[in-house]
């Protein structure tokens, strides 16, 4: 490598980029670090160089293997190399791309913005034509059965629904007007006003601090027509709260909690179809809570975790697995709620195998199959489990 | 042990963690001599048990540094983790002046809040000069402490300066060798990740593994080292909820020396299976005849590879 000390610099800057091309995020600042990392390394063996490098741009365990292919990619041979330098040069004409997924609303509202007047006056007619019946009828009609315009209209209504969700106690302690503790150190500074004469009291208490959330979704077929609207349901929990991850699951599962981390919501689902290949495909119920208890669970559960799991439960092979693993996944979160849209039938008795397997398991049962309960389930995440939605009643409804 | 610089290359840096016993691959000696080298804090990401926190104990054992310990835990906050002041000393002291008749206000703040009173915590403990050098700083289990935690030890590691309001500020002569431990509970902020050299640290492999046992127990004989350490590398590839680590493999190395065993059979690995594997489901997993099929699948394997 002697003889490609003048271009070394340029080389580890070309790899960082392919790096940031492969999904690993580098900054500039991390280029520098690699420069001095070599420096006091040394540029030896090619193990040593590799594991340089590796300590420089990894940050995350899961970015090793990305590192790894592309740092085979761009280290192999000369004449590749320069190849792919040529490539990634800024000069190089950029691909095509296909429109953005948000890209007719932008338009529209750099449009809409140059027409005030119109657009108050449209803004008027709207507010009548929603009258209080419609909204009433949008709440209770069925994601199913909506037209794109009424699904938009639900859209909207679904921001405004994310309340903040109850709060519970951590053990961080926080200036507090009724705590139970005194606060010896302020106390101190307050009373150090008087000369120390007269002990003026301040408390702390426990902070609080809402819990958090992971959504466990059932994207397949049986569940298609109503995926994605849980999904902005979740993309506005996301945008609203601190904590909350989303897996996605039909024969896999998959991790979807940076993808609905995107502002747009267009842009969040697109990134989410894209990562996601089992979408409309079987139900593997048993096998997606397994890795999920296996790989996720010790790691998004922690610090009093509230699961939401979104599925009609309809397994096709229902047995002491599927038991097994939803026991575990209840014995690991604070609660576990369970929304069904199978709910929406109003004759709905709990009869279906997997059903009756994992019924017994769950803190709460409820509908999600339209506004309305997606309300009644911001409100019911407020306290705490009411008796309307006790799964053992669901179980005994069945003659 | 008489205080030493820091090894001047990697092979230098394993060779050091070997004097201590702690046999490391290569990756962990690039990352260690890097951070020494660049003043970087070092971040160890890994499952329970392979020896994160091992590896700050044994650099403050061979550099000759003081360990200064900080175990995280949710709620920790700049009283546990910083300073805290001697209250009741304080109010002594001002009944004391108060007593005495003094009158100067400015005198008495002056006195109550100087060094005298305030009691030092891991954190302001690493700032001090120290003789021997830098101490080595272990901050362990940093994934059980909340953001607000994370946010000012980044604060703290990135110029190496803590400000007490009522004293002023308190810099480090030098920078303090930084660990950083986390068993992945919760995903901790990358700002802090992008500050420090990460490195996950994995189980090893058998080779390794099996010189490890051999440093670590003495007293186990040739055969049952090579049978143990295949057994537990054979458990890992199976679909356990917790794999064995390190730690596991040591103790149970351990513990079938002290009942004499010079070789594996179903029976012993049966009854002392708690010590290798923490979580019911997977001992029942493993009961009765898959025991005695794994054993003979290692054997089997052992006797060809000779």
């Amino acid at each position: 490598m002697a003889e490609h000390n003048g271009r070394l610099a340029e080389n580890i800057l070309y790899f960082a980029r392919a790096l940031r091309a492969a999904g690993i995020p580098v900054g500039p600042g991390a280029v520098l670090d690699a420069l001095e990392a070599l420096r006091v390394a040394g540029v030896g063996t090619r193990n040593d160089f590799y594991w340089t490098l590796h300590a420089v741009f990894v940050k995350r365990h899961e970015h090793s293997i990305l590192f790894d292919q592309a740092f085979r990619i761009f280290f192999r041979r000369r004449g590749f190399i320069d190849q792919l330098l040529a490539m990634m040069l800024p000069q190089a004409p950029a691909p095509r791309e296909a429109p953005q997924p948000g890209a007719t609303r932008v338009h529209e509202a750099l449009y809409a913005g140059l027409d005030d007047k119109l657009k108050k006056e449209r803004e008027i007619e709207l507010d009548a034509r929603m009258t209080v019946s419609d909204r009433e009828v949008l709440q209770k009609k069925d994601f199913a059965q909506m037209t794109s315009a009424e699904i938009a209209a639900a859209k909207e209504a679904m921001k405004k629904l994310v309340l903040p969700l109850a709060e519970v106690r951590t053990r961080r302690l926080a200036p507090h007007l009724h705590g139970h503790l005194i606060d010896i150190r302020r106390t101190l500074r307050a009373s150090m006003k008087g000369g120390g004469a007269f002990i003026d009291l301040r408390f702390i208490g426990p902070k609080t601090k809402p819990p958090p959330i992971v959504a466990l979704l059932d994207i397949s077929g049986s569940m298609s027509q109503y995926s994605r609207i849980f999904l902005h349901f979740l993309h506005a929990l996301t945008d609203a709260r601190k904590r909350v991850s989303t897996f996605l699951f039909g024969t896999r599962l998959t991790n979807v909690t940076r993808a609905l981390r995107e502002r747009d919501p267009d842009d969040a689902l697109a990134a989410c179809s894209a990562s996601v290949p089992d979408w409309s495909g079987g139900t593997r119920i048993a096998s997606s809570l397994h890795a999920f208890n296996k790989l996720w669970a010790r790691r998004v559960l922690t610090q009093g975790a509230i699961v939401l799991l979104i599925t009609d439960g309809l397994e096709r092979d229902a047995d002491d697995a599927l038991g097994f693993e939803i026991d575990r996944l209840h014995r690991s979160c604070r609660r576990l709620v369970w929304l069904n849209p199978l709910l929406r039938f109003e004759g709905f008795e709990a009869r279906a195998r997997g059903i009756r397997t994992m019924l017994p398991h769950v803190d709460e049962f409820r509908a999600i199959h339209n506004l309305e309960s997606m309300a009644a389930l911001v409100a019911a995440l407020q306290r705490s489990a009411d008796r309307a939605a006790d799964p053992k009643a669901w179980m005994q409804r069945v003659a | 042990m008489p205080a030493r610089s820091l090894p001047a290359s990697i092979d230098a840096t394993v060779d050091l963690l070997a004097e201590a016993d702690y046999l490391a691959d290569r990756s962990l000696g690039t990352v260690l001599y890097l951070a020494l080298k660049m003043g970087r804090p070092i971040f160890l990401e890994g499952e329970a048990g392979v020896g994160k926190t091992e590896i700050a104990k044994v650099l403050s054992t061979t550099l000759g540094r003081r360990l200064i310990r900080l175990q995280c835990y949710e709620g920790l906050d700049i009283t546990a983790a910083v300073y805290e002041w001697n209250y009741a000393a304080q109010m002594i002291a001002i009944r004391v002046a108060e007593a005495e008749g003094e009158r100067d206000r400015e005198k008495l703040e002056h006195d109550v809040f100087s060094e005298r009173f305030l009691i030092k915590r891991p954190l302001l403990q690493a700032l001090e000069p120290d003789a021997a050098g830098a101490p080595v700083l272990l901050i362990d289990e940093i994934d059980r402490t909340d953001e607000a935690f994370e946010a000012y030890l980044l604060e703290v590691l990135a110029d190496f300066q803590i400000t007490i309001p009522e004293m002023g500020t308190v810099k480090a002569a030098h920078s303090p060798v930084v660990v950083i431990t986390s068993n992945r509970t919760r995903e901790v902020h990358d700002a802090l990740k992008r500050r420090c050299l990460y490195h996950w640290v994995g189980y090893p492999s058998a080779e390794r593994e099996l010189s490890i046992v051999r440093r670590k127990v003495p007293g186990v004989g040739k055969k049952l080292s090579e049978q143990v350490v295949a057994f537990v590398q054979a458990l890992r590839k199976r679909d356990l909820f917790k794999s064995p680590g390190v730690a596991e493999t040591l103790d149970w190395a351990a513990a079938l020396s002290e009942l004499d065993v010079v070789a594996l059979d179903p029976a012993t690995v049966s009854d002392t299976l708690g010590v290798l594997l923490k979580y019911q489901d997977d001992i029942a997993r493993l009961e009765g005849s898959k025991v005695k099929e794994l054993l003979d699948e290692v054997k089997s394997e052992l006797r060809a590879a000779e």
